[in-house]
């Protein structure tokens, strides 16, 4: 298979990354040799196999469903680029 | 008094502070000094002298009291991949700089109780994506080691910095982070030692997610028995990672007899790859003499789906990194690149923040997890994982631990291997099936190459049998009697 470059442009959409329209055929490029290597687990047979869902044996505790932690704003948006009156601030979404 | 910190080890430390040949003060103040001295390796992303002459004021104390913890006073670095309360964490990428976590990881938490001291945080590939630490945003991290042409060399990724600190001298042991081999293969780069404990064994809270099914911390030591003293330290079950194990962390140190008699070792006929360097080959050799020499016993062994191992990770790994890397948005932390509307801000934000390696493997995860294409890449990948864990699972019927090289060859050099990915990706060969089945693997510094560079041995154990890498080690290391160092040319 070779990927081209409207696929790349499909995925970097749904990844959410800007690829300018001269990166595409250069990044096309790149994945179509990552592919084609992984592509090689073709040649194995895992019929019946069941596919992998934990590394190691073990089951997930349950905890007492009651709040831990919180009630501090301030210190979860210490970080964001915009905030405002206790909420983080993006661009408008709704006209 | 003057500390030569490059001459010791946690466990020379340990018992010279506790004699009261020396405060942690005063070897702090070594540590900051060298690694000051060490700027060109670019080791560092972010120096803390401060905090580490707070934190050693405070071991001197503890010591005073008698109420030393097991790493009290030892100068230490942090994989820049853990998040540290109140210092930046950057995850070597441009979109998290700036970022001040509010909180701490649960591995740094725990060794800071230990009277662990912080110097810093270590440079990293981006994400912690790569195999030789070029990937960094800021910067990549030459190996103190060189060859006779004086070249720079990589030090191994991801965790080169980490790597590149211990070796330099400055710090006596550091944190890494393994999801395909970046804490062993740096370590076999470097001339130093590095384990990859069990998945679950050590807490992933706090810890920059890269892919979270195989993604494990661990230390890197210059010796087999600080790696045991570090490890327990940083173990723990953790409410806060529901993988993390809930089982007593045994005493490493105490597994280190020294005696290896009746012991199995595996040797696998598939790690013997094309194209493998007679040094490596020779060296694996070696291995399996001493290992014979000190009574274990050596029995060949088959994993019959090494040769897919690598393929099945690089579907994997970008898949978990492509959702794990969704929160990068510009809207919480980080970077933020005006757009002209919402998903315009995300996607610029993405294409500005992430460097050219993190989103290729974010593309490729996509890809893969696209409509359509799940079943088969991310399943058959997973299919493939399961038979991976059925060799080791069958080996272990007849071996109490493998023996492999830790890599294909020695450290290269910077721009080598940076414009072949497939090239580059090849360097975790022997690294990868062990996250993949989520066993722990130890890289032990062995030998040199022709050139005079460090090269390392693998041992491989099952699950939560980190006690008997620990003992195998340590008799591989005696035998070994690796003492070389390298030359301190960045001292000008």
């Amino acid at each position: 298979m070779s990927l081209d470059k409207a696929t790349v442009a499909r995925i970097a959409r749904l990844a959410r990354i800007e690829v300018p329209e001269e990166a595409l055929a250069p990044m096309a490029r790149e994945l179509d040799t990552i592919l084609t290597f992984v592509e090689q687990l073709g040649q194995v047979n895992t019929d019946g196999v069941a596919p992998m869902t934990s590394v190691t044996p073990m089951r997930l505790r349950m905890r007492e469903d009651r709040v831990s932690d919180g009630g501090d704003a301030a210190r979860v948006l210490s970080n964001a680029p915009e905030a405002q009156d206790g909420f983080f601030v993006v661009p408008k979404v709704v006209e | 008094m003057k500390v030569e910190i490059e001459k010791l080890t946690i466990a020379s430390a340990r018992a010279g502070l506790r004699a009261r040949e020396f405060s942690a003060t005063e070897l702090t103040e070594a540590a900051i000094a060298v690694m000051e001295a060490a700027r060109p390796l670019n080791a560092m992303i972010t120096e803390t002298p401060e905090r580490a002459r707070a934190m050693a004021a405070e071991s001197d104390r503890r010591l005073t009291r008698g109420e030393a913890g097991p790493l009290e006073g030892i100068p230490i670095a942090i994989k820049d991949l853990f998040c540290t309360d109140g210092v930046q964490t950057t995850a070597g990428s441009r979109i998290l700089k700036g970022f001040i976590p509010p909180y701490e990881s649960t591995v740094s938490a725990n060794l800071w109780r230990a009277g662990a001291v912080m110097l810093g945080k270590a440079n990293l590939d981006e994400f912690a994506m790569g195999s030789s630490n070029e990937t960094s945003h800021f910067g990549r991290v030459e190996n103190p080691w060189r060859r006779a042409d004086g070249k720079p060399l990589v030090p191994g990724g991801s965790s080169g910095g980490s790597a590149a600190a211990v070796a330099a001298g400055f710090c006596l042991g550091a944190t890494g982070t393994d999801t395909g081999g970046s804490i062993r293969q740096p370590a076999s780069f470097t001339g130093i030692v590095g384990i990859k404990p069990t998945y679950g064994r050590c807490s992933r809270w706090g810890i920059v997610a890269f892919a979270s099914s195989l993604d494990q911390a661990g230390p890197m030591t210059r010796t087999v028995r600080d790696a045991a003293i570090m490890l327990g330290a940083m173990a723990s079950v953790d409410e806060k990672d529901s993988t993390s194990v809930d089982r007593p962390v045994p005493d490493y140190e105490a597994a280190m007899t020294g005696d290896v008699r009746g012991l199995r070792i595996g040797i696998p006929k598939e790690y013997r790859v094309d194209g493998m360097p007679a040094e490596i080959e020779a060296l694996w050799r070696q291995g399996i003499d001493w290992l014979r020499s000190a009574g274990a016993e050596i029995v060949d062994v088959s994993l019959p789906h090494t040769g897919y191992a690598l393929p099945a990770y690089y579907i994997v790994a970008p898949a978990e990194a492509s959702s794990n890397l969704a929160r990068y948005d510009g809207v919480r932390f980080g970077l933020r690149v005006p757009g002209n509307s919402l998903p315009d801000m995300y996607a610029k934000t993405r294409g500005e923040g992430f460097g050219a390696e993190v989103r290729r493997r974010i593309l490729i995860g996509t890809y893969v997890l696209s409509a359509g294409y799940y079943d088969a890449y991310y399943v058959k990948a997973q299919q493939v994982r399961t038979l991976i864990l059925r060799d080791f699972e069958r080996a272990w019927e007849r071996v109490d631990a493998i023996l492999t090289p830790t890599a294909p060859s020695a450290a290269f050099g910077i721009g080598e291997k940076s414009d072949d990915p497939i090239s580059m990706y090849l360097n975790d060969v022997f690294t990868v099936p062990v996250n993949l089945a989520g066993l722990p693997g130890i890289s032990v510094p062995a030998g040199l190459s022709r050139e005079g560079l460090p090269l390392g041995l693998q041992l491989i154990g099952r699950a939560f049998d980190e006690e008997t890498l620990f003992r195998v080690g340590g008799v591989l290391e005696e035998a070994a009697g690796f003492s070389a160092r390298p030359q301190t040319w960045w001292k000008g």
